[in-house]
């Protein structure tokens, strides 16, 4: 085979990948490294999921239950979705989106990479070890003064990754700041990255609070230092108020990216520009921004104020614009779009569907009257597995079934694609669905056991993860596959706008042959086929 | 050493580029030492009298002192910097050595400090031997006081080990008037680290003064 050089064949050595500052291969490691965090995660899921098909606790016991749904929660959030569509997707296409040759600091984003792999490797020691038992958010006392599980270890894990987090935000900034092709301005920039830059401030104003919180906590349980010990005046609302002051917007690190993904897949196959640019554009930042006073309502019911509360409820309704804006925008785009039922599409559309179903239910939530309901059952799961599952999850596989021939060169099989999408949507709003009817009729979150009227839409459940599981076995197979058997994708084989289709694909190292120059507003589509 | 790296059109960009990568980094620091501020503020305000009384356990006086010692490192740094702009290798090898020896001696009196507090029982979760009716509260008021002013000492570590690097880098002639951006950098950093010292200094020590 006689390629021209590009980034996958400039040199085939192990340490050409390990030592590698180029953006596209950074972006292939966090690729597979998170990949396998998926499957760890989505494991423990399997297990749990099991155990709950029937009432009493007869596959595992409580303690393991604990352990396992800490590991799928800490797995899937902090090394999975987190890094997902920024590290994985961002890294690729951000400087080709913006007719660089790189990010702004190379050496920086391999560095954030190997901290994401430290990281891990601790997180995953923890799980060796024993595991932790806490759930995701290590609330306090229960961390520091209950439990008898790796927390030191585990919560290490989580703050090593947070700056790789960081960097990967800091390095997306100054790129987007200073690193546009000639004609690039902000207006013109791919919606794409008006998500990554929202995202990437969260990335850069939270992560620190989450950092210096475990810290505190570590100080606490490891060294003694008791700053959230009620016993010597500390109070364990405040372990909740920071921790949430980086989690909730942290909710939108994992959902912004997605919404980036999204808008472009909308409007390719609608062969239509997308409606009202600005207002998705500013609704990222707006998110972004109203995300950061909302996270008391995650503490509706934990003692704080009433007063507060009101608050934090009104806050959080707010967010539902801007999420509004974005769904009324991309279905006015489809609307007399020449849409086609292409893989991302189907993803994409699954996305707009599941993201307003979760985010409805967040209003649900947000409601301080209801929320002492449904607070703390599976009512909540649901919620949030619809926007980070069916939401960011989704938006990521249509990002990757979008991009991959550019990625990789290569065409996948489009039969098994939308098969595969349509078995996700399938499996996942059966798993999901009955949940939200179980938290409604008071099945609270985190048992391993249940009484015995549950047992039909629990069953519906584990029968829904079963086919979620095997829709996500299929991209994994096929795309695989077609680094084999796939034909050539050519330049663009969607015809879409946007720098980075300009290139060959796989695309060289140095993106360009030459900086591009930008002459017009992005998604110019349809100019022939206009009316 | 005055082309761009290759992914920069011109050194001006390169330039910009690290300066406002730095800035945004101390954005997350200035996060990162937030969430620790905004808690003892919780506290303050909740243990209000337990705080004041316990402030008085430490020494204002080596406060103030190291509070000098800071201040001036951070006064050889801007120096260092000048020195870097207008290409004077000498004088920008000795305001580092400068700056990293103040800032050393800044390290060990805090370590000196911290070592008469164990002598004197005072470290929560190590010995810790307080009676009284505010015993609980003071251990809260010294667990902050030693997490704060711990984190920062290790920035100031961090910071050393930096300046030392940039000494030997501007021994070996690294560094022109065209390409500094390390040493504006580091510079940034160093004051960043001493600003925070600004707020520990009155926050921790001379709150029981009055």
């Amino acid at each position: 085979m006689n390629r021209p050089d590009d980034y996958l064949n400039a040199d085939y050595s192990v340490s050409s990948w390990l030592l590698t500052t180029d953006h596209k291969r950074i972006a292939i490691l966090y690729l597979l490294s998170i990949t396998l965090f998926f499957f760890v995660g989505g494991a423990a899921a399997v297990l749990f999921r099991l155990e709950l098909m029937t009432p009493p606790g007869d596959l595992v016991g409580p303690e393991t239950y604990n352990k396992l749904f800490t590991m799928h929660g800490v797995v899937m959030v902090f090394l999975f979705l987190i890094p997902s569509i920024p590290a994985v997707l961002g890294n690729f296409l951000l400087p080709m989106m913006i007719g660089a040759r790189d990010l702004a600091f190379p050496k920086l984003n391999l560095l954030s990479w190997y901290l994401f792999i430290l990281g891990s490797a601790v997180a995953t020691t923890a799980i060796l070890m024993g595991g932790l038992d806490t759930g995701w958010t290590f609330y306090t006392p229960y961390s520091t003064m209950f439990a008898h599980t790796n927390v030191v270890t585990g919560v290490l894990g989580v703050f090593i990754v947070g700056f790789s987090s960081i960097l990967t935000g800091l390095n997306f900034i100054v790129t987007t700041h200073k690193m546009r092709a000639p004609g690039l301005t902000w207006f013109r920039l791919p919606l794409f990255v008006w998500a990554l830059y929202a995202t990437s401030l969260i990335q850069v104003l939270a992560t620190p609070v989450l950092g210096i919180t475990l810290l505190l906590l570590v100080a606490e349980r490891g060294l003694g230092i008791g700053i959230f010990d009620p016993a010597i005046g500390g109070d364990p609302l405040l372990f909740q108020h920071l921790f949430w002051f980086y989690s909730h917007p942290a909710v939108y690190i994992m959902i912004l990216p997605g919404m980036g993904v999204v808008s472009e897949i909308i409007t390719c196959f609608s062969r239509k520009r997308i409606f009202g640019y600005p207002f998705i554009a500013f609704s990222s930042l707006a998110i972004a921004a109203l995300g950061f006073l909302v996270w008391g309502h995650h503490m509706f019911v934990s003692g704080q104020s009433a007063y507060a509360g009101m608050v934090f409820s009104i806050l959080s309704f707010l967010v539902a614009i801007p999420s509004a804006i974005k769904v009324f925008n991309w279905t006015a785009t489809l609307y007399r779009g020449s849409i086609s039922w292409q893989t991302p599409m189907l993803y994409a559309l699954g996305f707009i569907g599941l993201f307003t179903l979760g985010g409805m239910t967040g209003l649900v939530l947000a409601t301080l009257a209801v929320d002492i309901h449904v607070h703390d059952t599976y009512f909540v799961v649901a919620h949030f597995h619809y926007i980070m599952v069916g939401g960011m999850v989704m938006a990521y596989l249509g990002g990757i079934h979008f991009w991959w021939p550019k990625m990789t060169g290569k065409l996948y099989s489009e039969w098994w694609g939308r098969v595969s999408a349509a078995v996700i949507f399938i499996g996942f709003n059966l798993t999901f669905f009955p949940q939200f009817v179980l938290g409604y009729l008071g099945m609270p979150r985190r048992y391993h056991a249940y009484p015995d009227e549950f047992q039909v839409l629990n069953v519906l459940s584990t029968a829904g993860a079963s086919i979620l599981g095997a829709g996500y076995l299929l991209p994994f197979v096929y795309l695989l596959l077609s680094l084999k058997y796939g034909r050539d994708a050519g330049r663009n084989p969607w015809q879409a706008t946007g720098l980075e289709w300009r290139t060959p694909s796989p695309p060289p190292t140095e993106n360009f042959a030459r900086v591009p120059e930008v002459r017009e507003e992005a998604y110019a589509y349809g100019a022939e086929e206009a009316p | 050493m005055t082309t761009p790296a290759h992914h920069f059109e011109d050194l001006g960009q390169q330039r910009e580029a690290a300066a406002l990568g730095m800035w945004v980094f101390l954005v997350t620091e200035i996060l990162f030492f937030g969430g620790l501020f905004a808690a003892f503020a919780f506290y303050r305000s909740t243990h209000y009298d337990a705080f004041a009384r316990a402030a008085n356990l430490l020494d204002w006086r080596v406060g103030a002192g190291n509070t000098a010692v800071l201040i001036t490192s951070s006064l050889m740094m801007a120096l260092a910097v000048r020195a870097a702009r207008l290409g004077r290798r000498r004088d920008l090898q000795l305001f580092l050595a400068a700056t990293s020896l103040l800032g050393a001696l800044f390290v060990a009196v805090k370590f000196w400090e911290y070592a008469h507090k164990a002598a004197e029982h005072l470290v929560p979760g190590f010995d810790f031997a307080v009676e009284g009716p505010w015993a609980q509260e003071t251990r809260l008021f010294l667990g902050f006081y030693f997490v704060m002013t711990g984190v920062h000492a290790l920035h100031m570590v961090i910071g050393i080990c930096v300046l030392v690097t940039l000494w030997e880098m501007a021994r070996r002639g690294v560094f022109s008037p065209e390409r500094h951006a390390l040493v504006e950098n580091a510079g940034l950093y160093w004051h960043f680290v001493d600003i925070v010292w600004i707020f520990l200094f009155p926050m921790l020590y001379l709150m029981g003064a009055h």
